[in-house]
């Protein structure tokens, strides 16, 4: 039997504003509990939300962005279900009128684009959070829960796909594609792990035609779990189907740790949600100018700087990727382009060396102690020669220690590739004095005997001599 | 006449003026209203709440402010007494409800913080429909009001104790709120002059919601003019109230001329007819051959969407109501039950369950019921659709009309318990009422004389921002009525 | 029409409240006489009728996106039923 997978997603994202969707709380992650709270922020009587400009032009520019079309009149409905954590026992959210729809994203899988349509973007507010407190340190088993509302009221734009997904793969990378987007965006920082970027997925397998049996997973809080959930729920719907049982409809919980998703334990009562029109909020009927303003604010977004880097730069897709899928990277990139370095070389350094610096160290680029500049200055030091390539590897390491600049660092320690060839000269007649028996090997065919005496120049000159000169030199010399 | 009953039969503004030209002190005033309440709340119990020492502190806040600022303190020092849906900071509000027994804000209602910005001094919070569900305030957790008139009857509601503090002299003026005829009825019952402002006019920032499309503050007064001055008061944009409209507020009750003549006044068919009690409906003909002798026009006009006008309105109010009542259960602030529980979902249940009193529970299950799948289209949508055309009558009427009147409630203050077993009954209180606050359109209420001894109240409906023009017509008809002396005759001690 | 008692049942979890039998008899009576009142508004021809959810004209009323002071945490937690370590405490979840 062949199996065909489909997967649509739902994903929230904190938008980054100053203030609350709907009141003037501060709009900050963490805090101690309940002190970013007002009268809205915890339900009290009377109290009444008013919408936060900022995050309604935050939403319409990530709808654009994803080519949606802004709805000329949207309004926002209430959800109504109980939960310790919500304020009100209603959320504020959008719902059959919603800010924006029909949108689509292209991602690259390297050999194929996949076009993803975009259901709808729409505007809601977060909910606060339960700290649960027992042994278990979870929901199952806490002796009781205490409730934080200082996330309630933060700002969230929805991103609902069509199941147009094939892969847990191609989930993965529409996330991540997403994410990048939204940070060139400027309107969250997107991080999974403090939860303003938080992902949930519909997953049906089918054998035939028909759309198979939806099942919901949620409580993925990275890349890699959203695709460990998915690749678990694949295998678990196929294996059924094999042995000729049937899916329920549910909903999952993916537990990280145990690597799987289990039922969620429901009510008996099936949700009813009971949306109905938000009184207290009337109607956004948005100015198209303002929707235009909005639109020439939009950067250039990740699929058009990638195509740009190749051509502009003549940079290899792969190091063009690395570089475009994190917007820091590709600003440190561009900035060090603008020097008389080659940009291939720059791009080499950036996805190599220095990425893995970056990596071992857990900073950001633009937490690092060098700067574009100095970069530029590193790889023109080694075009000229100035420097071997394993100096400049050295040279590197010592710009993130000390924050000094690659020509400082070179004059200090004396590091100037020695390429003056009379000086040479002058080293390797002595090494080759100091060392006849290897020269007479040489010479009697033992090609062993030449690594051995170059070995000996470069050390010699500590390293400053460039290696493949003096290798010309010697069996210039040992030939003559 | 002793000193202080005849202090408290001055209107608002006397008072005002009294105070300013300091011929009465701030304390004087304070003091004689407090002893008034003293001695009539074991009849009305029209308070829930009375905070005298924080009067007091009031009085010497306002008088320093007053000696510096006196231009922007007109009503330095004249008592009031406000709803308890209203957010007093630091002071108990409770709605009502044993949900909120204990409630203390942590903040003003915008109408809170005008009044004390314009000198007038809160003395208490007063009795209502448990969280505004009802028509005669008996629902309230803490005990019905009775009616001045007659304490076998009820005040009407759900700003029963507003208008029987008001009727009473307790205080000259009052707050109420008006989700479907909540300030008019129990002003038509009390025998006093209510009205209920075009939606959005004045701020529900700090208003308990019951049902946020239709919910409107408004003043309550022996008398138009005070009602006038005190909507002058309260009214005004707000940005903390997302549905608050931008509009130049007049000075309301500086400018009443009692000018009738050629105004258009429409008597609404459908609110006029035979569900109107003979006694009421006697004395509203009565005021309509009294308006045309003022010099208006009067004839009839029709508006066919108003006859399910009461079903839309319990379908509507019901439903925002089920939504916004959500909120209390017992998490981060007011009752919750004392009885063991196994997980929040029990201590829900038991808290909502022991807090809330039956006709609160009546209409968040009607309101769940008409939002809930399957019954969404059929109740909910379909209601939202007649209000469309109810909304559209009134706008035909206003091409006719400048104004619209009719009784205001179909019956006089009826008997404490009467209704109260029946629901249906009690909903037909607010029949004259209710499409007003669906339109979301001004109208008032003032007293036309009495039924068996008992007051009838007189609606008079503008269109959207007419309040000016419903408050001239008012005091026209109020003068020539001259009902305000029967009051006294009645409530106080001679 | 009628509402039986299960329906009473199930609107009451809804709203989240529990209805002793006698409210369940009751309420069941009571709503089904309201609906019953209100069942009149089927009669109303409502096709190309637009539902009034806004009974102003206001549209776009939005705030500029600036942080106000939040509550002191005194005035958060000075109502609250129940309390640990200064934190709103309910009991357990699930
Ligand atoms: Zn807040």
């Amino acid at each position: 039997m062949r199996f065909e997978t489909t997967i649509g997603l739902e994903i929230h994202v904190e938008l980054s504003t100053a203030s609350k969707m709907f009141c003037g709380c501060s709009a900050l992650f963490g805090g101690e509990p309940n002190t970013h709270t007002c009268p809205g922020c915890l339900g009290h009587p009377g109290s009444l939300p008013v919408t936060n400009r900022q995050a309604v032009a935050y939403g319409i520019m990530l709808a654009l962005a994803l080519n949606c079309e802004i709805a000329p009149r949207s309004i926002f409905h209430r959800k109504n279900y109980f939960y310790p954590d919500m304020p009100k026992n209603y959320q504020i959210s959008q719902y059959d009128v919603p800010l924006s729809s029909g949108g689509s994203l292209e991602i690259d899988m390297g050999d194929y684009i996949r076009r993803v349509g975009i259901t709808r973007v729409h505007l809601e507010e977060d909910t606060g959070k339960s700290i649960h407190v027992g042994e278990s340190g979870r929901i199952h088993g806490a002796d009781f829960s205490l409730e934080d509302f200082n996330r309630a009221g933060i700002p969230l734009a929805e991103i609902v796909t069509e199941p147009h997904l094939k892969s847990p793969e191609e989930a993965r990378v529409f996330l991540q594609s997403l994410r990048s987007i939204i940070i060139y965006l400027g309107i969250s920082d997107c991080k999974m792990e403090e939860g303003s970027l938080r992902c949930d997925a519909n997953i049906s397998i089918s054998a035939d035609e028909r759309i198979g049996t939806k099942v919901e997973v949620k409580n993925m809080n990275s890349f890699k779990s959203l695709y460990r959930a998915l690749v678990f729920e694949e295998e678990r719907q196929r294996s059924l189907l094999q042995e000729g049982k049937t899916i329920v409809q549910e909903t999952r919980h993916w537990d990280e740790s145990n690597g799987v998703a289990i039922p969620m334990r429901t009510k008996e009562e099936a949700f009813d949600y009971r949306y109905f029109p938000e009184p207290d909020l009337v109607p956004l009927e948005l100015d198209p100018t303002w929707v235009e303003e909005i639109r020439k604010k939009i950067p250039e977004l990740p699929a058009a700087k990638l195509e740009r880097f190749q051509s502009q730069y003549s940079l290899p897709q792969d190091v063009a990727m690395v570089l475009v899928g994190e917007e820091e990277m590709a600003d440190f990139f561009e900035r060090s382009a603008d020097s008389k370095a080659s940009p291939v070389e720059i791009g080499k350094w950036m996805v190599g060396d220095i990425s893995a610096i970056l990596n071992e160290k857990g900073i950001s680029i633009k937490e690092a102690p060098i700067s574009p500049q100095m970069l530029g200055e590193l790889v023109l030091l080694l075009e000229e020669r100035t420097i071997s390539s394993k100096m400049a590897k050295e040279v590197l390491l010592e710009v993130f220690e000390t924050g000094k600049s690659p020509r400082s660092i070179v004059e200090e320690k004396n590091l100037l590739q020695i390429t003056d060839e009379k000086e040479l000269e002058k080293i390797i007649d002595e090494v080759m004095a100091e060392n006849s028996k290897a020269v007479d090997d040489f010479r009697s065919g033992k090609e062993q005997a030449l690594k051995f005496l170059i070995g000996n120049v470069m050390k010699k000159t500590r390293g400053k001599a460039n290696p493949s000169l003096v290798s010309d030199m010697v069996r210039r010399k040992l030939s003559s | 006449m002793d000193f202080k009953n005849k202090l408290i039969r001055k209107s608002a503004l006397e008072l005002a003026k009294l105070i300013a030209t300091g011929e009465l002190s701030a304390e004087e005033v304070t003091s004689a209203f407090l002893e008034r309440i003293e001695e009539a709340e074991p009849r009305l119990h029209a308070f829930i709440n009375l905070f005298p020492d924080f009067a007091f502190e009031e009085v010497s806040r306002m008088e320093a402010r007053f000696q510096k600022d006196g231009e922007n303190t007109p009503f330095a020092g004249v008592p009031v007494a406000v709803k308890d849906d209203l957010s007093t900071k630091e002071l108990l509000t409770t709605c009502g409800s044993k949900m909120l027994e204990n409630f203390v804000p942590v903040y003003d209602a915008t109408v809170v913080k005008k009044v004390k910005d314009a000198g007038v001094v809160l003395l208490g919070k007063t009795n209502m429909d448990e969280f505004a569900a009802g028509s005669s305030t008996e629902t309230s957790y803490f005990g019905p009001t009775m009616n001045p008139w007659d304490t076998s009857r009820v005040p009407g509601g759900s700003s029963g104790g507003s208008a029987a503090a008001v009727a009473s002299y307790e205080v000259p003026w009052a707050i109420g709120s008006d989700t479907g005829g909540s300030i008019r009825q129990p002003a038509s019952f009390c025998g006093i002059v209510g009205m209920k402002p075009t939606y959005g006019l004045v701020s529900r920032y700090g208003l308990t919601a019951f049902a946020s499309s239709l919910d409107q503050v408004g003043p309550m007064a022996r008398n138009v003019k005070d009602c006038a001055a005190m909507l002058g008061v309260i009214a005004g944009h707000d940005s903390l109230d997302g549905t608050s409209i931008q509009v130049e507020i007049p000075g309301y009750s500086g400018m009443l001329g009692g000018n009738v003549k050629g105004v258009k006044v429409g008597v609404v068919k459908e609110l006029a007819g035979e569900s109107i009690e003979a006694g009421v409906l006697d004395l509203f003909n009565r005021s309509l051959d009294l308006l045309e002798g003022l010099g208006a026009c009067v004839e009839e006009v029709s508006l066919p969407s108003l006859k399910y006008a009461l079903s839309v309105y319990s379908i509507i109010a019901s439903a925002e109501a089920s939504s916004n009542l959500a909120r209390y259960d017992g998490v981060r602030y007011g009752f919750r039950t004392d009885e063991p529980v196994e997980d929040v979902w029990e201590m829900y249940a038991k808290t909502r369950a022991e807090g809330f009193g039956m006709e609160v529970k009546r209409r968040i299950m009607l309101g769940t019921y008409v939002l809930s799948a399957g019954h969404y289209d059929q109740y909910y949508s379909k209601a939202q659709m007649i209000r469309t055309l109810i909304a559209e009558d009134f706008s035909s009427a206003w091409e006719k009309c400048d104004l619209l009147v009719s009784p205001t409630s179909p019956t006089t203050a009826f008997q404490l318990g009467e209704k109260l077993v029946d629901p249906l009954k009690m909903y037909m209180a607010d029949m004259c009422t209710i499409p007003v606050n669906l339109a979301g359109i001004p109208a008032i209420s003032i007293p036309c004389g009495l039924s068996d001894g008992l007051p009838v109240g007189f609606q008079i409906m503008g269109p959207p921002l007419g309040e000016l023009k419903v408050l001239d017509v008012a005091y026209a008809m109020e003068g020539a009525i001259g009902f305000e002396e029967k009051t006294a005759e009645k409530v106080l001690p001679s | 029409m009628a509402i039986s008692e299960e329906e009473v049942e199930h609107i009451a979890k809804l709203s989240a409240f529990f209805l002793s039998d006698e409210e369940k008899k009751v309420f069941a009576k009571q709503l089904s006489e309201v609906l019953d009142c209100a069942d009149v508004i089927s009669e109303v021809d409502t096709s190309n009728v637009k539902p009034t959810s806004y009974i102003t004209n206001l549209v776009n009323v939005l705030r500029e996106d600036e942080v106000k002071p939040s509550l002191s945490i005194e005035e958060v937690m000075k109502n609250a039923p129940h309390v640990y370590e200064g934190v709103f405490k309910v009991p357990r979840i699930i």
